[in-house]
């Protein structure tokens, strides 16, 4: 395994479009890093650079402590499982898991013994001489995953394997990729539009917008101190509250950041605030209450997380105390302040 | 669909006719084919009383049509081979790889399968006769690549833009050049597509017949079309072994097609509709 | 996305740079061939077009005339009668075939049993070597007993059967019908890949909103046709305009020349009279025309004919 470096990258496609401007990133050997971001924010793109599939407009691709750069995919010693898995359709399991090493020009008993270990490995034994059409979801997706493992690589790359499954095959492969994680010690370049799936995953995420990284740090950081307006509304759900900053007294333009979980409904007038009730969801183990905040200007919405119990009745006024240990102050440009 | 149920049934009359329409003249050319020439032009029936095998015998004891049938295999086949090895490299290029004066050259292709074949035929009978390839098998297969070749890129590229282009990708991370992509991923996956084109290519080609008459002299290098377009006979013209040969220059592209029905049919289609 | 290359000192410079030098072998072996075989044959066109080069007399050598081919085509009564050939020839089968064909189409996109019959119906006269269409055809307008004089006098159109190779303009009914029964089909195929195109919901909302089914026809069906109705008008229109062998084997052109479209005059101009200057610059109007017709249309189509992608 080794460390992924991201230096400088900037990426401009003949039309016009910016997908990757100064972006810079270091996955450390070993690391499970996923990018993260609303579409069109550059994190395929920067896969893609990483992988050799799309060549930068400027900056560096390192892989170990090898300048990369200038080389196609073929000398890069990185694996990669694509979203629609892209097994070879005409070739059985086998000699899709044995493509890239026979390549490689691998001796062919070596080929023979790493494919059939990693079959094992990944319970695809019994289906090894049967073509990816014959298998099922979940089996492809194992298939991907092997064809990755033979190559044993310096790096994995993953571009959004999950999104084609379904919620419970969802569930089990993400157990099985962060056992794969730990059992190989193995450098992973993760890419999802879920913000969910990269805080389950993750040991560091990256949140991209617009090209740039807005930031990189271990899930529960991203979560208990976003470094921008962006990452805390990006992160976490329901999504963070925003509100003017004069509502607690700060005149300097800045900006209130308050999760719907760190808000607590009181009768009204013994909170920080009176808002009315608009729509209430409820949703099992919690209710998801969506109250309005007149008179501040443009009608905003605030988001709370309320007990099951007591029922809210909607169109009713209530208090909304927000917990001081929890608020997250953002200045004009939505940087974090402390 | 629209309308009422009555629609159904013009639908189906019109299909009828278009049927009986299309079918009609191949009926008639078949059984008159099998008239004999006496009775070629008296009072017609629509189901004749005598067969004969007359005529499909001239053709071959007297006319020696085995010949022209060899010629146009012989053109036809290696034309069609040529154009589509060599056109499914260049197709590849076109629509996979990266590099300057690509809308250039797809647009020479584009316009070059325009040519209307008149305005070649006199530099090219002057240059067949320089290299004294007139009347020769090079001297047809040449030509015949103005317009085999634009149409097999032009076919090609769209069959190898349809392909995933993940697969291709896949392969390059795991190891594979772009010759070995091509040999080893796209073309197995793009056969089918070959084929087609293959078939598309052999069909223009054995039909073939403004070259075939300009640069062939005689008999022995004529094509079908040609052999069949030129039958005279002593005293008047020979209808029936002129359909004789008609049914025989049609029954191989006729088979050929209609195995291949649908995909000739997507083949035909797709470029167009996309287009 | 990847169309224009990367600048020298652009990191990715190297792997482009050997991708394009990959591309340029796969493409010139068919690179020379159209070279060879197509272009370089027009440029010669254009320059024997500029020459005068009797095949007939060759002690006049090739002396360079400059236009003087043009200028004689212009005054040619035969060219002049041929360009009219041609275009009554394309006008009135593209208008036969398109009709036809759309409401073949219209047809062929209901009816659901016989699919393969009617493909197969559709294919074998798409199929055939044009020749053999212009002979079959030619068979049945043939002779006082021919089976269209035939069922013609029978169902009494015709009082007596008519030579119809002889007699100026009578000769044309076998050849339209000949050339639109082999392509009507095809014609036909590529507007019902177009209709099925069209998205099934769009008539049941028009449905829902009270259209009547012409109206449907003209405000659902027609508009999103077009595409495939000019393509379909772009093939027929260019081979109309060429048209050769139907015409070379069923009439010769004639009777005398009432039936000669251009594609023949140049080619007897070339390979009979051996006028190879002349022919020349037939073939160069023909050529121009031609151009110019595609042109048009692909102006039409708008530009989506060239676009790549990586």
């Amino acid at each position: 395994m080794a460390s992924v470096r991201l230096e400088g990258i900037r990426k401009t496609y003949p039309n016009g479009h910016v997908a990757a401007r100064d972006l810079d990133l270091e996955i450390a050997d070993g690391e499970f890093m996923v990018l993260v971001g609303p579409s069109g924010c550059g994190k395929s793109t920067a896969l893609r650079i990483v992988a050799g599939l799309e060549t930068p407009t400027g900056g560096r691709v390192l892989i170990g402590d090898r300048d990369v750069t200038g080389l196609p995919p073929q000398e890069r010693d990185i694996a990669m499982v694509f979203q629609t898995y892209a097994l070879y359709p005409h070739m059985t399991v086998r000699e899709n898991l044995g493509f890239g090493l026979r390549m490689r020009g691998v001796a062919k008993a070596t080929i023979v013994d790493r494919v059939v270990k990693v079959a094992e490995a990944l319970a695809l034994g019994q289906v090894l001489d049967r073509k990816p059409g014959q298998l099922s979801g979940g089996q492809r997706q194992r298939v991907a995953l092997g064809r990755a493992m033979v190559r044993e690589p310096q790096a994995f790359l993953f571009d959004e394997p999950l999104s084609n499954l379904d919620a419970k095959l969802r569930v089990e492969t993400r157990a099985e990729l962060a056992r794969l994680h730990r059992r190989l010690a193995a450098t992973i370049v993760y890419v999802t539009h879920d913000q969910e799936e990269a805080m389950t995953l993750g040991g560091r995420v990256a949140v991209l917008r617009d090209g740039k990284v807005e930031q990189v740090a271990p899930p529960m950081e991203l979560y208990r101190r976003p470094a921008t307006v962006f990452v805390g509304g990006f992160v976490g759900s329901p999504a963070m509250n925003f509100l003017p900053g004069d509502i607690m007294g700060r005149t300097d333009g800045s900006t209130l950041g308050i999760r719907p979980h760190d808000v607590v409904l009181v009768p009204p007038g013994q909170g920080d605030l009176d808002a009315k009730v608009d729509v209430v969801e409820p949703r099992g183990s919690e209710l998801l209450v969506h109250l309005r905040l007149d008179g501040l200007g443009s009608e905003r919405e605030l988001r709370v997380v309320a007990p099951p119990e007591p029922m809210v009745p909607a169109d009713t006024v209530t208090g909304v105390r927000f917990d001081r240990e929890r608020l997250h102050w953002f200045d004009r440009q939505g940087r974090r302040v402390e | 669909m629209t309308g009422e149920p009555g629609r159904g049934r013009w639908a189906t009359v019109a299909i009828v006719g278009l049927i009986a329409a299309t079918a009609f003249p191949f009926y008639w050319a078949i059984v008159s084919s099998f008239t004999p020439e006496s009775r070629l032009f008296s009072a017609p029936r629509l189901f004749p009383d005598t067969l004969v095998l007359d005529h499909y015998r001239a053709l071959f004891t007297e006319r020696e049509f085995w010949v022209p049938i060899r010629n146009s295999l012989v053109v036809a086949g290696t034309t069609t081979a040529f154009c589509v090895a060599v056109g499914a490299l260049c197709a590849y290029a076109l629509a996979r790889l990266r590099f300057r004066g690509k809308a250039p050259l797809l647009a020479l292709i584009l316009a070059v399968s325009m040519f209307p074949q008149i305005s070649v035929v006199s530099p090219l009978y002057l240059l067949l006769r320089a290299l004294r390839l007139i009347n020769t098998y090079p001297g047809l297969i040449l030509p015949y690549l103005t317009f085999a070749m634009p149409l097999t890129v032009w076919l090609l590229v769209g069959i190898f833009r349809q392909l995933p282009a993940e697969l291709e990708e896949a392969a390059m991370v795991d190891g594979a050049s772009r010759l070995r992509t091509f040999l080893e991923v796209v073309i197995p996956l793009a056969l089918p597509g070959l084929a087609t084109t293959a078939i598309l290519t052999f069909v223009y080609s054995w039909n073939e017949f403004l070259f075939a008459l300009s640069f062939t002299l005689g008999p022995e290098r004529q094509t079908v079309p040609v052999a069949i377009a030129l039958l005279r006979g002593q005293y008047q013209v020979p209808w029936g072994q002129i359909l004789a040969g008609s049914i025989i220059a049609t029954a191989p592209v006729a088979l050929l097609v209609l195995a291949f029905q649908r995909r000739i049919v997507q083949g035909l289609t797709a470029g167009a509709v996309k287009g | 996305m990847r169309g224009r290359p990367l600048p020298r000192g652009d990191p990715g410079y190297g792997v482009e740079r050997r991708e394009a030098r990959l591309a340029w072998w796969l493409v010139s072996p068919a690179l020379a061939a159209i070279v060879l075989v197509a272009l370089f044959p027009l440029v010669w066109t254009v320059w024997e077009s500029l020459h005068l080069h009797d095949l007939r007399m060759p002690w006049l050598g090739q002396p360079f005339i400059g236009l003087g081919n043009y200028l004689e085509a212009v005054g040619d009564e035969r060219f002049r009668a041929a360009m009219g050939h041609t275009l009554f020839f394309a006008v009135v089968s593209v208008t036969l075939e398109l009709a036809l064909g759309t409401m073949l189409a219209l047809a062929m996109n209901r009816a659901f049993r016989g699919r393969g019959l009617m493909r197969a119906s559709v294919l074998v006269p798409w199929a055939m070597p044009t020749v053999v269409s212009g002979l079959l055809w030619k068979f049945m307008f043939d002779g006082d007993a021919g089976i269209a004089n035939a069922a013609l006098v029978k169902v009494g159109v015709l009082d007596q059967p008519l030579v119809w190779f002889i007699r100026t303009g009578f000769a044309w009914v076998p050849v339209i019908l000949a050339d639109v029964w082999k392509t009507t089909p095809f014609v036909a195929l590529l507007l019902l890949a177009g209709l099925q195109n069209i998205d099934a919901s769009l008539y049941e909302a028009a449905r829902i909103d009270g259209a009547s089914a012409w109206r449907q026809f003209r405000f659902v069906t027609l508009p999103l046709l077009r595409p495939a109705i000019l393509v379909a008008l772009i093939f027929r229109t260019l081979d109309a305009f060429r048209v050769f062998d139907l015409i070379y084997v069923m009439t010769g052109g004639g009777p005398g020349t009432s039936t000669e479209p251009i594609a023949l005059y140049t080619f007897n101009s070339l390979l009979q009279y051996l006028r190879f200057g002349y022919g020349s610059a037939l073939s160069v109007i023909v050529f121009v025309v031609t151009f110019a017709l595609a042109l048009v249309y692909i102006r039409y189509l708008g530009a989506g004919l060239t676009e790549t992608k990586a």
